[in-house]
């Protein structure tokens, strides 16, 4: 902190390693970005895995599929996306110097639709799956068409929905981090990046979510 | 570069908010969308209408909520490049393990197997 009084010319945050504030936040990004990447190829072996079942047993994962219930699910996507334009709007507030209140508003807003999307999928989903016996290896007596590959669909169905639901748990620790980091006037507009970086993992996670629900829920069809 | 307005010249580029309420707009009709074709009959296109809503709200996102559009080129090669992984991962555990069905395993190689395991 004492390195800030003597070199008041820098921004806030700002490394000195860097030329400039662009090439540190053009470097943070890129570092996301590699950590993305990985996140991509983590989920992928999950939807690879996914494809090659259901193309193997489709009669199974579509008996599977209805088992879900399709409201819910499209619920939770529009709450996901609302809350990546309030995260959108966060970074923008923080770009545009605007007071820190109006940037905590919208972290915080983000935050409640985070929390929002667990609470459906947990009130509404989870539990009602628990109740209606089609929890693989907890609570499970579906005997139904189709049942033993019904019961690998829904292990898919866990753990893809938990994985995600897992990334949106860290996303409100870091979303928590966030807020504290912006009341303690941490943020400029020239220095962000955090917020950026954080916002990039909190749209990543929607985006697996919109390649969730249709491949989880709408599975051959609801006609 | 070339096309930062001077209000971007300190903070990096600003979105303006009526692209982030276009965006959202867009999403949210493509997710309508998914859920009302869902419930037509369009056979095994049914899938294939989903996917592609899917991956036109993803390149949604990535570009403008994520400022991808925005970004250096060394950005965008490595989300190409992790895309372009992801894109074997799948391409080539499918080309494995949906086409084991097809030929039944020549007979000369059984018989090959005991002579060469003789040799050892």
């Amino acid at each position: 902190m004492s390195d800030l009084a003597t070199h008041g010319a820098h921004p806030q945050g700002f490394a000195h390693q860097f030329e400039d504030i662009e090439q540190q936040r053009d470097a943070g990004r890129l570092g996301m970005w590699v950590f993305l990447v990985t996140e991509i190829l983590f989920f992928g072996g999950m939807f690879t895995s996914y494809t090659i079942y259901r193309a193997l047993h489709l009669e199974s994962f579509v008996q599977g599929s209805h088992q879900l219930i399709v409201k819910f699910g499209a619920t939770n996507t529009a709450v996901l996306i609302l809350s990546s334009l309030t995260m959108a709007l966060a970074i923008r507030a923080a770009q545009t110097g605007k007071k820190k209140g109006q940037i905590i508003f919208w972290l915080i807003l983000t935050m409640i639709l985070g929390a929002a999307f667990i609470g459906i999928k947990l009130r509404f989903e989870w539990y009602r799956d628990y109740t209606e016996g089609l929890i693989p290896g907890v609570h499970w007596f579906y005997n139904g068409p189709h049942a033993p590959g019904v019961k690998m669909f829904m292990c898919f169905y866990f753990f893809m929905t938990g994985l995600h639901a897992i990334h949106m748990v860290v996303g409100l620790g870091l979303l928590t981090v966030l807020v504290i980091m912006t009341a303690r006037n941490k943020f400029s507009a020239e220095y962000y990046s955090p917020l950026e970086i954080s916002g990039l993992y909190w749209h990543f996670v929607d985006i697996v979510w919109i390649f969730l629900f249709p491949l989880l829920y709408l599975i051959g069809g609801r006609y | 570069m070339s096309d930062h307005t001077e209000q971007s010249g300190h903070a990096g580029h600003i979105v303006p908010v009526s692209t982030y309420l276009f965006v959202f707009l867009a999403l949210m009709v493509g997710t309508a969308l998914t859920t009302w074709i869902a419930y037509i009959d369009l056979g095994r296109w049914n899938t294939v209408v989903a996917l592609t809503i899917a991956v036109i709200k993803m390149v949604l996102v990535v570009l403008f909520f994520m400022h991808v559009k925005y970004a250096t080129g060394l950005t965008r090669v490595v989300i190409l490049a992790g895309f372009f992984w992801l894109g074997i991962m799948i391409t080539l555990s499918c080309s494995d393990e949906l086409t084991r069905g097809w030929e039944i395993v020549p007979q000369g190689w059984n018989m090959i197997v005991p002579i060469v395991a003789r040799l050892f």
